[in-house]
Formats: C-alpha cells, sequence, structure tokens
C-alpha cells in the first residue's frame, strides 16, 4: 500500500474536522439554546456557553397542564404519531402485495409501477385544492384519519418502489420450489417470502414513516386544532407566533427531531436504496 | 398468472386513482374556471386563468425566483457533497464518526430545520450576528431574512446544510464501489491524482451522481415548507417561489381556479424533470 505524504494526512484530518464541525455547530447551538435562561439567549455580546443549565422547558412542553404549551405540543406529538404510524401500516398493506406483483410479473405491470413513481413526485399544490374541496364536502378536515389518508398518496408508491427492489433480492426459485410442492399464494408469503423480506419490510417501513413525520404542507392545510394538528405545523405556529422564548422553540425543535435522528441512526446501513428511492422532501 | 399479478396489483393502483389521479384531473377542470376555494356560482372561463397568469411580470418574478432557489441550492449541495464524499473516501481518524454525522441534517426534520435557521439568523439575539460581530466581519446586526437582498441566500444556506450530505452519501457509496484493484493498478501505472479521478472514479460516480442532483433538483423545484417557515415568501417578495404562490392564491386569497391553473403549469414543468429522472433510471437499468 502507498505511504501517506503526512502534509496530505494532515490536510485531511483538517478538512474532516471542519466537516465534522459544520455538520454540528447548528444542531449543537439548538441543544445549548433549548437550556440556556432567556436572559442568555438576549444579551450583547451574546453568551455562548450558558451561565447555568436550565431544563425547565423540557419539563414545560412535556407535562400537560389546562392550556399550557406542553398541552398543545404533546397533542402534536400524539397526532403525528397517529398519522405516521397509520400511513404507514396503510402504505405497507397496498404496497406490498403491489410490489411483489411487480417484481414476480414482466410486462405491463412494470408501466403501472412507472406510472406510480412519476406520479408521486409531482408537487402537492397540483392535488391540493380539489383534496380540500372533498375533505371539506366530507366534513373530514381537520382529522388524524384523513390526513394519514392523503399521506398514503407520498407512502404508498414510494414503498412500493422500495420493496420491489427488496423483492428482485429473493430469489423467485424458492418460492417456485413450493409451489410444485402445492403450496398456496398466502403460505408461500406466510413461510417463505415475507419472512425472507422482513428486513426489507421494516426498513421501508420506517423510511415511510420518516416521510409522513417530516410532512408539513397538507398538514398545514388539512388541521386547524389540537384535534389534528401535527409537530411540523405546531412547531411552525411557535416559530412564526408570538412566543418570544427562543429557547422554547429550539426545545420544541429538539423533542421533534429525537425520533427521527434516531430511526436514522438505525437506518445507516440501508439509507442508501431509501435516499435514491427519493426518501426525502424538499 | 396474469389476472393474479393485477389483483395484486389493484388495491394500490384503486388508491393512487382515487388520491393522485382524480384530484389532478379535478385540478385541471378547476383551473378553467372562477371557483372559489368555499363555493359559490363557477363559471366557465376557458384559457383567461392561464392568459392573465402568463401576462402578469409578477409571475415571472415568483419563476425566476424558484429557479434561482434550484440553482444556487442544488449547486451548492452538488460542490460540497462531491467534495464530502471524496473526503470521506479518504482514511482518517474518526471517519466513522463524521460519516455517521452526515446522518443528522438528513434526519432532522424540514421545519425543524427551518426553525432552527430562523433562530440562528434572528436580527436581535441570533448566532450568525453575534459570531460575525464578534470576529468583525460584520459591524452591526442585521435582519439576514427581513432583507430582499440577503433573504433568499439565507434560505439557500439552511437547505444546502440539510441536503449536501444526500449527495455525499449517495455519492460515497459510489465511489467505494469502485474495485480496489483498478485503483492500485491506476496508481502503479503512474497515473497521477487527476488521471485517476477522471478514467477510475468518474465513470462509477456520473451514474449516482446524476439520479441524486435530478432528484434534488424535482424536490427543490418544489419548495415550500423551508420558506413558508423562513419567510413566508416575503420580505417584498424575494422568496415567492411558485409553491408559495400557489398557496397564496388558492388558500390565502381563496381563488382556486386561477391556483389550480398556476397549478397546472407548475405541473407541467415537473412532469418534464420527472421524465429526464425515469430515463435516466431506465438508462442506468435502477428501473428493470
Amino acid at each position: 500500500m502507498e505511504r501517506q505524504n503526512p502534509w496530505l494526512s494532515f490536510f485531511v484530518h483538517l478538512c474532516a474536522l471542519l466537516l465534522a464541525l459544520f455538520l454540528l455547530t447548528p444542531i449543537l447551538w439548538m441543544l445549548i439554546m433549548s437550556v440556556s435562561t432567556t436572559n442568555d439567549l438576549t444579551t450583547i455580546p451574546l453568551r455562548w456557553m450558558p451561565r447555568h443549565i436550565d431544563f425547565h422547558r423540557y419539563v414545560e412542553l412535556l407535562t400537560v397542564a389546562e392550556n399550557s404549551a406542553g398541552e398543545a405540543f404533546l397533542a402534536s406529538m400524539r397526532n403525528s404519531l397517529a398519522v405516521a404510524t397509520m400511513a404507514t401500516l396503510g402504505a405497507l398493506l397496498v404496497a406490498i402485495p403491489g410490489a411483489w406483483s411487480v417484481s414476480r410479473s414482466p410486462g405491463r405491470q412494470r408501466l403501472a409501477l412507472y406510472a406510480v413513481v412519476a406520479t408521486y413526485m409531482l408537487p402537492p399544490v397540483a392535488l391540493v385544492v380539489p383534496l380540500y374541496f372533498a375533505l371539506a364536502a366530507l366534513g373530514a378536515l381537520n382529522s388524524v384519519f384523513s390526513l394519514a389518508v392523503v399521506y398514503l398518496s407520498i407512502l404508498a408508491p414510494f414503498t412500493t418502489w422500495l420493496l420491489k427492489s427488496s423483492f428482485d433480492n429473493i430469489p423467485q426459485e424458492i418460492e417456485l420450489a413450493a409451489m410444485i410442492d402445492g403450496a398456496r399464494l398466502d403460505q408461500i408469503w406466510r413461510r417463505i417470502t415475507l419472512p425472507l423480506a422482513g428486513p426489507a419490510l421494516a426498513t421501508g417501513g420506517l423510511f415511510a414513516f420518516l416521510l409522513a413525520w417530516d410532512e408539513f404542507f397538507y398538514a398545514l392545510l388539512f388541521t386547524a386544532d389540537q384535534r389534528a394538528k401535527t409537530l411540523p405545523v405546531a412547531i411552525a405556529d411557535l416559530a412564526g407566533g408570538r412566543v418570544s422564548d427562543y429557547g422554547l422553540i429550539a426545545t420544541a425543535g429538539v423533542l421533534a427531531a429525537v425520533p427521527p435522528v434516531l430511526i436514522g441512526f438505525f437506518l445507516q446501513k440501508s439509507l442508501i436504496a431509501g435516499l435514491t428511492t427519493g426518501g426525502v422532501k424538499g | 398468472m396474469s389476472l393474479r399479478s393485477w389483483l395484486l396489483l389493484a388495491p394500490l393502483l384503486a388508491l393512487m386513482t382515487f388520491i393522485i389521479g382524480w384530484p389532478l384531473a379535478k385540478t385541471v377542470a378547476v383551473s378553467f374556471t372562477d371557483a372559489k376555494l368555499l363555493g359559490g356560482d363557477v363559471h366557465w372561463l376557458g384559457l383567461a386563468n392561464f392568459q392573465r397568469v402568463l401576462a402578469a411580470p409578477a409571475f415571472y418574478e415568483v419563476v425566476w425566483t424558484t429557479i434561482r432557489f434550484v440553482l444556487i441550492s442544488v449547486g451548492a449541495e452538488f460542490l460540497l457533497g462531491l467534495l464530502a464524499a471524496l473526503l470521506l473516501d479518504q482514511k482518517f481518524h474518526g471517519r466513522g464518526i463524521v460519516r455517521a454525522l452526515m446522518i443528522l441534517p438528513w434526519a432532522l426534520p424540514t421545519v425543524v430545520n427551518a426553525t432552527m435557521w430562523r433562530l440562528i439568523y434572528n436580527p436581535d439575539f441570533g448566532a450568525f450576528n453575534a459570531l460575525f460581530t464578534q470576529v468583525g466581519l460584520i459591524d452591526a446586526y442585521r435582519s439576514w431574512l427581513g432583507e430582499p437582498g440577503s433573504a433568499l441566500y439565507a434560505i439557500c444556506l439552511a437547505d444546502v446544510w440539510k441536503n449536501f450530505p444526500l449527495v455525499a452519501l449517495i455519492a460515497l457509496a459510489a465511489l467505494q464501489s469502485v474495485p480496489r484493484e483498478l485503483r492500485a493498478a491506476a496508481v502503479i501505472d503512474g497515473a497521477g491524482p487527476w488521471s485517476r479521478f477522471r478514467a477510475v472514479i468518474l465513470p462509477y460516480l456520473i451514474g449516482p451522481l446524476t439520479v441524486a442532483v435530478v432528484l434534488r433538483i424535482i424536490e427543490a423545484f418544489k419548495v415550500f415548507d423551508i420558506i413558508w417557515v423562513m419567510t413566508r415568501g416575503g420580505p417584498a417578495n424575494s422568496t415567492k417561489t411558485i409553491s408559495i404562490l400557489v398557496y397564496q392564491q388558492a388558500f390565502s386569497f381563496q381563488q382556486a381556479g386561477l391556483g389550480g391553473s398556476i397549478a397546472l403549469i407548475m405541473v407541467l414543468i415537473s412532469a418534464l424533470l420527472i421524465a429526464g429522472y425515469v430515463t435516466i433510471l431506465r438508462k442506468q437499468g435502477e428501473l428493470k
């Protein structure tokens, strides 16, 4: 192996340090803001390190009291969890048979997949007005369930595409052998395909969950109060509203970021497949 | 056999027809009328909405702002992503940690990212102002998001910070797929760093990098969240993109028909970009 030039090695380490700082500084600052006193955050020159660490905002946001910031925040977290879970399960329910079908049968089903892939990349503004009309007519605005159904328009195509490539990696011969032995399709699925695809299903589900957790546009338009507002909408309210405690806004941001960041680290190994499938919103 | 595979596909196709196909068709229909958001009489207008939109100088300003956002953000994400990937492909202490840190911006919810940068840019007490004043780069606090000259760039920086890791991670995976023997052979043959990059690494890199960039262009073109949270399209419309314009026309001004026609123009541009993306994927054999 080629011996490293010490200057080159120094340069590489320096660049790596700069990159790490660039990645970490904004998040670190949000964390510091969340535990600094309001006084420390509103002085000039700014105090970078808080004089004492103050967790009261975490307590405030995580305890329920009548008409408090915590009540609204916890309600939105509950709504986000409910919407993301329902939408993810619904997406898997239609994506598993759909993806399997496309993976196993060449031909026109693939064209159907192209169509699905292409349509889900369309801007949401192209669908939002009719969806609003329909939900209003059905009296279904401001509902966690309706929002989950709308989210299927993003999650179902995405999950189908991701699962299709996972099914492609499961040798068809195993399924054929079982079929020759007289197994029915539901038996093949339960005993062979789904167990083999287990990790891929989990990954697909987590990616779908992240997409739903992140969604803002539909949530902003289709929800109105604590019964359905999701975390992104609640945080945007805080950031754009009357709240003058910057630390409280930072704390809400930190809390909303914890689940997706944990999932992100967990997904590290399978990230590339999800990223190229378009597992991010602009 | 074929019937069964269509039956398995049916729930997905039915759902897509119901929540994508139908609304899209309805948007097309609405855009030829004067429909209001809250109901009332609806009249057929023919192409009047489109004529009105395409005759308004303000529309072209919004389109230009969108294009600038796409070019600046995606351009910087491409450059920074490529450099970070080349760096992470080197051997150094702590490589695993830096690679893991790349996940952080990507995983941070878009609205949290926008809120975080809004706090950082705060005109009265923000860290950006504090840092640059304390090191002497600026002499007075500024309203980075409140001035038409700087707002779009400030948003772009926030967007680049969140999205360059996506490009970097895709490029890094491509770099690591270059066979070791090939790199070693090029070194033995005496190829310099630049010709090694061009002849050995670039062929492996170009495909995935194109996918990543086109994907980012499609996403950046429909940008709404980050701008809505940071500036709502202001100040003086300097950060107003097409998605924000549709939102304002259809929901703030309740002109569903006019909003629909702008959305439709946007769909046509998006469709071109998506067609390009699907063509690239097919060429690379990703969509078999």
